[in-house]
């Protein structure tokens, strides 16, 4: 049983520090927390989740026998479905509790980053969701090195998922320990541990079936809460936003000003690098990519991506409304913040109970009691655990499809090999998460969801992009680009001021804005082109010449492999 | 070079992925030199790319003016409501009707060019 004690400032310190980075709102960094009262009713109804999810795995389990039903649950799962699975991967703990965090910190600044993580997905539907589907198998390197080299492509499409992945589950990983020991008053350690051994069983037992429905159970749930939450603030102002926003203002210490925009844009070229990487990041997720191999066909791709958007975009809308719920509903109530000295003031943007992350938690008691409060911090928590086990499991495939299948046995494996390595690889990914986890629990993370993005951004999207759409993409040129993009995006976060001064203790950054893709993604498509066109050797010729056919079945789907076994 | 792979038919994992997709020379001319296919790729192409660019458009042009123009967006326009509330609301609301918008024309036009693609191979 843990003891409750406050290490008030530090979180509030944490927290402050996210809305003023807070280009990375989206990542999970929790800031320093500290851990409360074991919260039972918490525990045991995400008890309730993990046995649930624990039946459907064994139920996957039985039912995955293919390649082709671990990585793209046998290309079975409908529109709706892979809908729901793919706004279940963007609806992290971090959106749901940052971006609500943020909104009753700054009101407006909220909104730039729930648009900047939607306006992407329109980009995957018109240029990518459809080809991908006609194109792929199992991993957006099935069709990035269609026509181009198999070693090369996949080398660097497998080293550009497993950075992404690797800074995603760590950033996820700190989170989910900070988070639970605040929601569950659970140590850090425990957390870490559980949701990293959940996440080994999901995946390499369950595969990517088991993975879905997790997601899919976890998001039903949070857009459930989302919508009484939201609907509960909204029927005590009369349904009336006015009454809200005006309750609003008046309760918070800014006034007038949240309604405009506030502090968190003062940089233009920094506020625009974060949309490019937030836009183009988005079609360069690995594990997001995946799940468009997991729908029968073309047309099911295309209307997963609609509904998703739909889905993601009430999400955000909910979060808005969840964050003025909490300046209208608990600013004025001292029962949710940490008093100061004299036992009667506190500072309203600073200090709430757990830090202003836990806007959305404490919001749950206030309008739906603490069974409520309970539910939805056990949805936070299933939340993590999802999108984790879909992260491992792109990391997993990467290994086992790309890498060992067709770069060290080059395709002389057989199916049920490539599986087995791939479960090996799930609970290989799982204990380094857990150590990494462990490593970083007080170092700051908050860069890394960023970087991941970035780095998708700058290298997996390029590659993918290049060479499904223009003739005369070669490997060298896909190589060569992906390697700059990628270097490029690490090394300038690296020299930016989250790593250069705030880890290393160096006096001045040595690149003066905080997201790279401005910068490292034209650079990577530029690499592209001019390696390209200057690679005159027989195989640049060869690759050209197949363009025709892939275009063929990019544009038809003519020739495609059904995900489906037969 | 000279297999066929038939459509829908799953290629064994860790087989060459270009091994199983060739199409045969002859046939891959007859899809790309149809007039039907020709047209699919470009008034899809030329669509998706009106919609790429209308989303960029809109989204840096709500960025723009948030880093240039911040009183523009404080601006009351409905009671408590900024103008720059609006316009992040509908910024939200634009990604998914144009995604609507795609996926319409695409339900009706795109599929039933490649339906006549289709049977017009079949011929």
């Amino acid at each position: 049983m843990s003891r409750s004690h406050t290490l008030g400032g530090l979180a509030a310190i944490g927290v402050l520090g996210i809305a003023a980075t807070a280009a990375y709102a989206a990542g999970p960094d929790l800031g320093n927390v500290t851990k409360s009262a074991t919260n039972w009713p918490a525990i045991g109804m995400f008890a309730f989740f993990v046995l649930f999810t624990l039946g459907i795995t064994y139920k996957a389990a039985k039912g995955t026998k293919s390649a082709s039903d671990f990585y793209a649950a046998g290309g079975g799962i409908s529109a709706g479905t892979n809908s729901l699975a793919i706004a279940g991967d963007y609806m992290s703990a971090a959106s749901f509790l940052g971006i609500s965090g943020l909104v009753y910190t700054s009101g407006f600044d909220g909104l730039i980053y729930s648009t900047g993580f939607l306006v992407g997905w329109p980009i995957v539907l018109f240029l990518i969701a459809e080809r991908l589907r006609n194109l792929g198998k199992f991993t957006f390197a099935d069709v990035a090195s269609f026509r181009l080299d198999q070693t090369s492509i996949r080398i660097i499409s497998a080293t550009g998922t497993l950075v992404v992945v690797a800074f995603y589950l760590i950033a996820q990983m700190v989170g989910a320990g900070k988070l639970i020991q605040l929601l569950f008053g659970l140590p850090y350690l425990y957390a870490v541990v559980i949701v990293g051994a959940l996440m080994i069983i999901y995946v390499a037992f369950g595969g990517m079936k088991a993975t879905t429905w997790v997601q899919v159970i976890k998001a039903c749930l949070l857009l459930g809460g989302a919508t009484f939450m939201a609907g509960a603030v909204l029927y005590l102002y009369d349904f009336s936003l006015e009454k809200l926003f005006a309750a609003s203002v008046q309760t918070h210490p800014k006034g007038d000003a949240i309604m405009g925009p506030g502090a968190l844009v003062t940089n233009p070229i920094d506020s625009i690098s974060l949309g490019v990487g937030l836009m183009f990041g988005t079609a360069g997720l690995p594990h997001i990519l995946m799940r468009f191999f997991t729908v029968s066909d073309a047309q099911a791709a295309r209307k997963s991506v609609f509904y998703a958007t739909g889905l993601i975009g009430y999400f955000y809308i909910l979060t808005f409304i969840i964050g003025f719920g909490g300046i209208a509903l608990l600013m004025s109530d001292a029962s949710y913040f940490k008093l100061g000295a004299d036992g009667t003031t506190y500072d309203k943007l600073k200090d709430m109970v757990g830090g202003t992350n836990m806007v959305a938690v404490n919001l749950a008691n206030a309008v739906g009691g603490p069974y409520f409060l309970g539910f939805i911090s056990a949805v936070a928590f299933a939340t993590i655990l999802a999108v984790v086990a879909g992260l491992t499991l792109a990391g997993a495939s990467a290994v086992s499809h790309d890498l060992y299948a067709m770069v060290i046995a080059r395709g002389r494996t057989t199916e049920a090999a490539e599986v087995r390595l791939s479960k090996i690889a799930a609970v290989g990914i799982g204990i380094v998460a857990i150590v990494l986890g462990y490593i970083f629990e007080n170092q700051n993370v908050a860069f890394m969801v960023g970087l991941a993005f970035s780095v998708a951004a700058s290298c997996n999207f390029p590659v993918l992009l290049m060479s499904i759409l223009w003739r005369d993409t070669t490997t060298w040129g896909a190589l060569l680009g992906g390697l700059v993009g990628l270097v490029a995006a690490v090394t300038m976060v690296v020299l930016s001021d989250a790593v250069w001064v705030k880890t290393f203790g160096h006096p001045v950054a040595l690149f003066p804005y905080a997201n790279p893709a401005l910068f490292s993604m034209p650079l990577a498509f530029l690499t592209i082109y001019v390696v390209s066109k200057l690679d005159n050797t027989k195989r640049a010729q060869r690759e050209r010449a197949a363009f025709e056919a892939q275009f063929v079945r990019s544009e038809t789907g003519i020739g495609a492999s059904g995900a489906h076994a037969h | 070079m000279s297999t066929v792979q038939t459509a829908g038919r799953a290629a064994p994992p860790g087989a060459d992925a270009l091994a199983t997709v060739e199409l045969p020379d002859a046939r891959l001319d007859r899809v790309s030199s149809n007039p039907i296919f020709q047209t699919l790729v470009r008034e899809r192409t030329r669509f998706g790319l009106i919609l790429t660019f209308a989303m960029l458009v809109v989204y840096y042009g709500f960025i723009g003016l948030i880093a240039f123009d911040k009183p523009l967006l404080a601006t009351k326009v409905a009671g408590t409501a900024s103008l720059g509330l609006l316009l992040g609301v509908g910024v939200i609301v634009f990604a998914f009707v144009l995604t609507g918008i795609y996926v319409v024309r695409a339900n009706t036009r795109f599929d039933s060019l490649a339906a006549d693609l289709t049977r017009s191979l079949a011929r």
